[in-house]
């Protein structure tokens, strides 16, 4: 007999404060409760299997419910199940679905709907671009690769409304993958009825806070209340509509002219004017990626230069970047997986606590030995896509290794698609710039990307122990064991120094001050059915 | 004229093939592909998208496989907007440019002929200097320092006019990107009309008429401006053509749901389908208002007969 080691959600991963959604008493409300939010490029799809890019998550978040949710403040909390429980292995995850819980058409939101989602994005013939997200569970990766029906997926429904999940191994961010916009479920009749094209305005069911009402592409996305969604008494919002604005100065003009309440970025260039004028409207907040230059280890110089590539990350000052050309909060990195990543401490090299001067010391007698000098000087490419602030980031690198050990730089800027394509093929790659935005907090979600069999290992970084320590990770239920052997990998892994990583991300935005419920979390995500519109 | 309209339309068809073939492996010559991206897409997803695409396919079957579909009115899918196909995105976003774009010309053509008329009447007067000296600001000053400056007077400072959206082509909505549109033709007709109607009136038919003694509000309607706008007749066939199909700074500027953004976006996406989609429609619409430019010029000159 299994036992099950019995997690009450409600007891466990609520917190009481941040649960509540409604605004708190005694706040006096607008009479009109519309949210204009700004939201960067028009939405790639909003079919929650297809999709890609914030965007299109930040609508699904609104419209869709996974198992798990998340508070405002980014705590986990539970969705479209009321509770779950998890094996004493970490493996078997039985969850208990909400019997009020409908879709937007009145039918029940049953066990057998996310049987039949999952097994949908982890279909090879839907295309999904996030069929990753469910790797964990038993057999998917194989489905996914095409070796197996898409029926042996490891999720099953026990009755209506209870969903067993098995898992390859213990996954302790298994949850958080869940609050990932693309675990949530479709309806199967929906699908079925209009194919490829469901997720449209009079067609779309959901089963979230809000429903779609109307599609303007490139114009604006109408989502309406859903008065049937389980926990409606808690929503505020009557109707929220989304902008697709590019140009992030046309958003803010917009903002300033009154017809947005939130943004999806603004541009450094206005963080001075923005702080002087509405510094309460600012919103900084850390931000779960990582800012890096990558090496390419499979041509010279870097090919089996370990000295060079660490002297040429030493004497980058990070804080001279963070602190001058960025200016907007951004924390310098000097480890790879960001501060704040749940269940870990993040790693640091050790040459950070030397001062400016012994670590230039250092840099310079590890460049002489990789074969350098000043008259021997390395000449070097960095490449970035071509973006005024990557250029910003470049110029100033370039400058730092020239000052520090006369190295001379060379930046190539590239389109984007171009980009990625030379970077993925390795073969005129030296230096290139690269970001990392995690998809659920956790150090995984970091450490994957180095192991070599990685589909973005674009710096072509392969040493087993490494591998062998992530693998073995997936596999101890121990939190705190598998945290020290993640932070042992990271700790090889930058020491090997197949990365330069520069600094870690901020989200920002500006927010009205009427908009009420609006948390900054690391995950910057902000579920409309938390915010509300004050008085004003 | 008949048998004219018959030759040109036949002419039409290698121009069009020409500009699809073209179009087609100039796109699939840049490095990168519509499913490129920075996250991870394991290999047998990516394999499958291209199949469901047929990307997997040679290029010259897959180039066969497009002018059969084109040839049955199907533009394909979009790539990039997985909700949508080609031909619904543009059926969404023609009318819209189509309506910015006929706005702007009119204002362009009323405001451009009248000034460079009254110009030309008044050669080397300080009315003529005023108004070439404004043209030439207006051709040289780009309209992407132009609209954002007056977003940010009319909108941002003033309030009178909101800062972007559309808002189904509502009078206040169109204010801005309209004129910001028609600015640079605005100088461009003035330029053309000045020059013409300075060269019309100079002619040896014009000093006839007046030495009739036609009064000069005749001699200007009747005889000079018709010829006078021939320059312009011929400016604006493609240039109304290349208007209504949008402008890609102006609709990213005041956030305008027009087809314009379609040509740098689906080619920065790759969005294959949707670029050949835009050039298309784009190409079909030049060769259309090339002939009726020809037609106009058989009615404004007696000297023309087809």
């Amino acid at each position: 007999m299994k036992r099950w080691l019995i997690l009450l959600a409600a007891t466990l991963l609520v917190s009481p404060v941040t649960a509540s959604a409604a605004p708190p008493a005694g706040v006096k409300l607008a009479a009109e409760q519309v949210l204009h939010r700004g939201n960067g490029s028009e939405p790639q799809s909003l079919d929650p299997h297809k999709s890609e890019g914030v965007p299109s998550s930040n609508i699904q978040r609104d419209l869709f419910e996974g198992l798990v949710s998340e508070a405002p403040d980014g705590e986990l909390v539970p969705g479209a199940a009321e509770s779950w429980e998890i094996s004493e292995d970490g493996k078997t995850y039985l969850f208990h679905l909400r019997r009020n819980a409908v879709w937007s058409n009145g039918d029940p939101v049953t066990a057998h709907d996310f049987v039949f989602s999952w097994r949908r994005i982890v279909d090879p013939m839907t295309g999904s671009y996030y069929s990753q997200t469910l790797a964990p569970i038993l057999n998917a990766e194989a489905i996914i690769q095409g070796k197996m029906p898409k029926e042996r997926l490891g999720v099953e429904a026990l009755d209506d409304y209870t969903l067993k999940v098995t898992l390859k191994g213990p996954t302790p961010y298994f949850l958080g993958l869940l609050t990932h916009s693309s675990t949530y479920p479709v309806n199967r009749q929906n699908v079925e009825q209009y194919g490829e094209k469901f997720a449209r305005p009079g067609r779309l069911l959901s089963n979230g806070a809000f429903v779609l009402k109307e599609w303007r592409v490139q114009s604006h996305i109408v989502l309406e209340r859903n008065p049937r969604y389980w926990d409606d008494a808690n929503t505020t919002l009557d109707k929220v509509i989304y902008y697709p604005i590019e140009d992030q100065s046309t958003e803010l003009k917009r903002y300033r002219a009154g017809e947005l309440d939130t943004t999806e970025a603004f541009p450094l260039t206005q963080l001075g004017w923005l702080r002087k004028n509405i510094p309460d409207e600012v919103r900084i907040a850390p931000y779960l990626g990582t800012y890096y230059y990558g090496f390419n280890l499979t041509r010279p110089p870097f090919k089996d230069n370990r000295k060079l590539r660490q002297a040429l990350t030493m004497v980058v000052d990070r804080e001279i970047l963070t602190g001058k050309v960025l200016r907007a909060g951004e924390i310098p990195a000097y480890g790879w997986v960001p501060p704040g990543v749940l269940h870990y401490e993040a790693v640091e090299y050790e040459w950070k606590k030397l001062s400016k001067e012994e670590r230039l010391a250092e840099a310079r007698r590890l460049y002489q030995e990789a074969g350098y000098s000043r008259e021997n000087p390395l000449t070097v490419e960095i490449r970035y896509n071509t973006n005024e602030n990557h250029k910003k980031i470049a110029v100033a690198i370039g400058v730092m290794w020239k000052r520090a050990l006369g190295v001379r730089v060379r930046l190539v800027n590239e389109e984007w698609k171009v980009f990625l394509e030379n970077r993925k093929q390795k073969r005129l790659t030296q230096v290139f710039r690269a970001g990392w935005i995690a998809d659920y907090n956790d150090a995984y979600s970091f450490a994957e990307l180095l192991h070599s069999r990685h589909g973005i290992n674009d710096s072509g970084y392969d040493n087993p122990e490494y591998d062998a320590l992530l693998e073995a990770s997936a596999h101890e239920p121990d939190l705190k064991k598998r945290e020290e052997l993640l932070r042992r990998a990271e700790r090889i892994m930058i020491n090997d120094y197949p990365i330069l990583p520069i600094y870690f991300y901020v989200s920002k935005h500006v927010v009205k001050p009427w908009v009420g419920g609006w948390v900054d979390n690391i995950m910057d995500h902000h579920y409309s059915k938390h915010l509300y519109i004050l008085e004003h | 004229m008949l048998a004219y309209a018959f030759r040109r339309f036949l002419g039409a068809w290698p121009t069009l093939l020409l500009i699809i073939t073209l179009a087609f492996f100039l796109i699939r010559v840049a490095p990168g592909g519509p499913f490129d991206t920075d996250k991870m897409l394991p290999p047998e997803v990516q394999a499958n998208l291209d199949k469901k695409y047929h990307l997997d396919e040679p290029l010259w079957m897959q180039y066969g496989r497009y002018l059969w579909d084109v040839a049955h009115g199907d533009f394909g899918p979009s790539f990039q907007y997985k909700d949508y196909s080609v031909t619904e995105l543009i059926g969404a976003g023609f009318p819209v440019s189509l309506r910015l774009g006929l706005s702007a010309i009119a204002l362009a053509l009323v405001v451009g002929v009248t000034f460079g008329t009254l110009a030309a009447l008044r050669q080397n007067s300080r009315l003529d200097y005023t108004v070439m000296a404004l043209s030439m600001t207006g051709i040289s000053i780009p309209n992407f320092v132009m609209a954002p400056l007056m977003l940010l007077v009319f909108a941002v400072y003033l309030h009178w006019l909101p800062a972007g959206g559309w808002n189904d082509g509502a009078l206040p909505n169109m204010i801005l990107p309209v004129i910001a549109l028609a600015l640079p033709q605005i100088a461009y007709i003035s330029r053309l009309t000045r020059g013409s109607m300075i060269e019309v009136l100079r002619s040896n038919y014009i000093r006839t008429a007046r030495a009739k003694g036609l009064p000069e509000r005749v001699v200007l309607m009747r005889h000079a401006l018709k010829p006078g706008l021939l320059p312009v007749v011929s400016y604006l066939g493609p240039a109304t053509a290349g208007i209504i199909t949008g402008s890609v700074v102006i609709e990213q500027i005041f956030g305008i749901p027009g087809i314009g953004r379609y040509f740098v976006q689906g080619a920065l996406n790759r969005d294959y389908t949707l670029v050949m989609g835009v050039v298309i429609f784009y190409g079909v619409l030049i060769i259309v208002f090339n002939f009726i430019v020809d037609l106009v010029y058989g009615l404004l000159d007696p000297r023309v007969r087809y």
